[in-house]
């Protein structure tokens, strides 16, 4: 199947006696947005933190773009091409936008510790090049004017912004959101929303979004995947997703079958 | 309640009542002090008490000073002075406050120094350049100032032409200038690992140890005694090259003992820099006290193979120099300890070298931190997690920053070694890492200039600041009788001993600058935001991107 970017393999993973995913069998096709629900709790963000490498699978394979990254690192995950943004906004606080969008090409830049003492001609243009680069980002992401603002001095906004900025510039192929809209207005929701819609039409990038709220990923997403205690309990349009009794059931409780 | 209400009333006065009863009391106490004399009644105790009334009601005069003109019949005279050029309005004020300090002074029977009078024009002219033109103006004319120290401290003299330091009495000498700067070169060695890459070591003083004892190995006769006999450009006398041993020119012996610093430092890094935060530093401790361990005991007794020579240590070491071809080609010195000039000697020589690398090493750092890797190390130290999720490898760029910070580190423990002419394994306890520490957190973690600041200002004490303090307490401010002084007790006879306190004196320092400025003396630009505002987490019903 080589038309899907990743592919997990009944993946596992338990916290001693606590089974957070259990056996997922999961895929993501190329060039599509996938969404990954389920309620608080469901093991979504544990998913997404073994396809980043942030935690060791117990079980199961994870091959991205045909190779097998089971267990890198963090880092080499992200140079093969994963971008990623965090649930609970986690910029450099103290760096500039810039800096932080010049952070995450770290992997795409090649600067040695003596060259960049000497200051070389290369180097120069390199980092010439990538603060050009980092400014078309930010740009792009809608945070003109905020090149030399401390991360920490945004709004919450231009925080969310910066982080997609930030990961867009280690240069994925797939980029994972981590509840992006949390703590977005109605309003705002919409206007990501179309901001993903974008990213995949001008770039070409495949995302996976993860959401607990079902509304948010309906409008966007191609296939939707339900995780309920840490199991894969539907897949599918969303449009059939939003029908499934067992999805209704984990979303509103047993009742809401009975008398629906 | 009554102690809130008395806070509450105490809240409730105009700010010009609650500045001027501290400074009253305090004022107040030090007179009462000196007229039942228990304090000298000097001119320096009432210098004192002035300073004291003068630093808490600045402000309230300086409002008072309008109010007076506005009295005295003048219209809105703070709105016309705001009117006036930026530049009339920054050169005025310090001419004023100059020229009132200078005429109490007067006054008060102290005749203005002419070289102090010298150093403040420089300053002041510094201060009312443009910020263009100041930024290169002000490194330049420091340098140059520091560049002829030696001119000046050296001439026997020497007050002549140096003003007498308030308080501290004398000017640093060359050999403590010296250790000023082997110290500048150690903390920003330690800030790359510190300031920027967030990482806690309690052990750098190994770092400066093997550096030392790079020098000692491949510039002294010690490894004579196993038949070794190698010299390399070394500029050492002939009756020492004779013996033996290995001899490298001392600018191949300090690139050696920073690469092999950083070896090491990527050798320990390996291991244990997958530890975070209080852990790091907790094995970094151990490491700090095992290498000095090591040195005490790595003789032919302890490890079967004379390397360190024990507790005698290793000398001499060989002097430093160009050698004979650069001596006649481009007039450098061919070894320094031939040069005996009053004012080109061992001591000159030595400093304006170790000036230069303390300048080579300021740059690197710089570089660095600019670089891709400086961003990778601000990055780590900012969050981790994230770090990594941006493609930054943790383990070698943290690694990178420990070699780098070992590098400068043992460069300047080799030069340290070769100005003693030896290395001794008591000069690498943990102290020495306390106080590089120190340096650091004084000066402004993350800023190479505040650093420096701190190092050169805690090195000075550590060696004469102290004493010179003392001296001036006990001359000019205590009731001192040297005759019924122990020398055993820190106050006895009214006389102080602040000397045996030192490392308490550090401590107090230290507990000062955390409680009143945590961003240290001169802080990096971004710790400074991190402690002056909080995080602005505004609403964004604007947001209609």
């Amino acid at each position: 199947m080589t038309d899907d970017i990743l592919i997990t393999q009944s993946l596992h993973k338990a916290f001693g006696g606590l089974l957070a995913v259990d056996n997922v069998d999961f895929t993501i096709p190329r060039n599509s947005t996938v969404s990954l629900i389920g309620p608080n709790g469901a093991g979504k963000t544990t998913f997404f933190n073994m396809l980043t490498g942030v935690y060791k699978p117990t079980g199961g394979r994870v091959e991205f773009d045909g190779d097998d990254i089971t267990g890198l690192p963090p880092h080499a995950i992200t140079q093969r091409g994963v971008g990623r943004t965090f649930q609970n906004i986690r910029l450099f606080q103290q760096m500039s936008a810039l800096e932080n969008v010049l952070v995450g090409m770290h992997s795409r830049l090649r600067g040695g510790i003596l060259a960049s003492i000497v200051g070389t001609p290369r180097i120069r243009r390199e980092e010439e090049r990538a603060h050009d680069h980092a400014r078309e980002l930010l740009v792009y992401c809608g945070l003109t004017g905020r090149d030399e603002a401390y991360a920490r001095s945004l709004s919450y906004g231009d925080q969310r912004r910066l982080e997609v900025a930030r990961a867009l510039a280690t240069e994925p192929k797939l980029l994972l959101l981590d509840e992006p809209t949390a703590g977005m207005n109605p309003q705002e929701t919409l206007a990501f929303i179309a901001f993903v819609r974008k990213l995949r039409e001008e770039r070409g990038l495949t995302v996976l979004l993860i959401e607990h709220d079902m509304r948010v990923v309906m409008g966007v997403s191609d296939r939707v995947t339900v995780l309920d205690y840490g199991a894969k309990i539907a897949e599918g349009p969303p449009s059939a997703v939003r029908k499934d009794p067992r999805v209704i059931e984990a979303y509103l409780g047993t009742g809401a079958i009975a008398s629906g | 309640m009554a102690r809130s209400s008395l806070g509450e009333l105490w809240r409730r006065q105009p700010p010009i009542a609650r500045r001027a009863v501290p400074a009253l009391t305090i004022a107040g106490l030090l007179l009462g002090l000196a007229l039942s004399g228990v304090l000298r009644r000097s001119p320096e105790v009432y210098i004192l008490i002035v300073a004291v009334l003068a630093l808490f009601l600045a402000r309230g005069a300086y409002a008072g000073f309008w109010l007076g003109l506005e009295r005295a019949g003048l219209r809105n005279p703070r709105g016309r002075w705001q009117g006036q050029s930026t530049l009339l309005q920054r050169a005025v004020p310090p001419l004023v406050i100059a020229g009132s300090v200078i005429t109490i002074a007067w006054a008060g029977g102290i005749a203005p120094d002419p070289s102090l009078i010298f150093l403040l024009a420089i300053t002041y002219v510094l201060y009312l350049l443009p910020a263009r033109v100041r930024r290169f103006a002000v490194p330049v004319t420091v340098l140059a100032l520091v560049i002829a120290y030696p001119y000046f401290i050296q001439q026997t003299d020497y007050q002549r032409f140096l003003f007498n330091v308030p308080v501290f009495n004398a000017f640093p000498s060359m050999d403590t200038m010296v250790s000023m700067i082997i110290f500048a070169m150690m903390a920003i060695g330690l800030n790359m690992v510190v300031g920027y890459a967030g990482l806690l070591d309690l052990g750098y003083v190994a770092f400066y140890a093997i550096g030392a004892y790079t020098a000692a190995w491949l510039a002294s006769p010690h490894f004579a005694a196993y038949g070794v006999s190698f010299d390399f450009g070394s500029v050492a006398e002939k009756g020492i090259l004779q013996v033996g041993g290995i001899h490298l020119t001392i600018w191949l012996v300090l690139i050696v003992a920073g690469l092999l610093t950083a070896l090491v430092g990527v050798i320990i890094g390996l291991p244990t820099l997958r530890l975070r935060g209080d852990y790091l530093a907790i094995v970094t401790l151990g490491f700090g006290e095992i290498l000095p361990q090591v040195a005490r005991n790595g003789d032919k007794d302890g490890l079967g193979f004379n390397l360190t020579n024990g507790p005698p240590g290793i000398n001499p070491i060989d002097s430093p120099g160009f050698g004979h071809w650069l001596s006649v080609h481009a007039g450098l010195p061919s070894s320094y300890l031939r040069a005996q000039g009053v004012y080109v000697n061992f001591l000159s020589l030595m400093f304006w070298s170790a000036l230069g690398l303390l300048l080579i090493t300021i740059f690197c750092s710089v570089r660095l931190r600019d670089s891709r890797l400086g961003r990778a190390w601000i990055a780590i130290r900012e969050d981790e997690t994230a770090a990594a999720a941006m493609g930054i490898p943790l383990m070698r760029t943290k690694t990178w920053a420990y070699a780098s910070g070992a590098f400068f580190g043992g460069i300047a423990g080799a030069w340290f070694a070769t100005i003693k002419t030896g290395v001794f394994p008591d000069d690498f306890f943990f102290n020495v890492s306390v106080l590089i520490l120190c340096m650091v957190i004084l000066g402004g973690m993350g800023n190479v200039w505040g650093v420096i600041a701190g190092a050169a200002f805690l090195a000075y004490l550590n060696l004469e600041g102290i004493a010179n303090f003392n001296g001036w307490m006990n001359d000019h401010v205590l009731v001192c009788d040297p005759s019924k002084q122990n020398p055993s007790s820190v106050i006895s006879g009214g006389c102080l001993n602040a000397p045996l306190v030192t490392f308490g004196i550090y401590g107090a320092i230290i507990v000062l600058v955390m409680l009143l400025r945590p961003q240290g003396l001169f802080p990096e630009q971004r710790r400074k935001l991190e402690f002056e505002t909080g995080v602005h987490d505004t609403p964004f019903q604007d947001e209609t991107a």
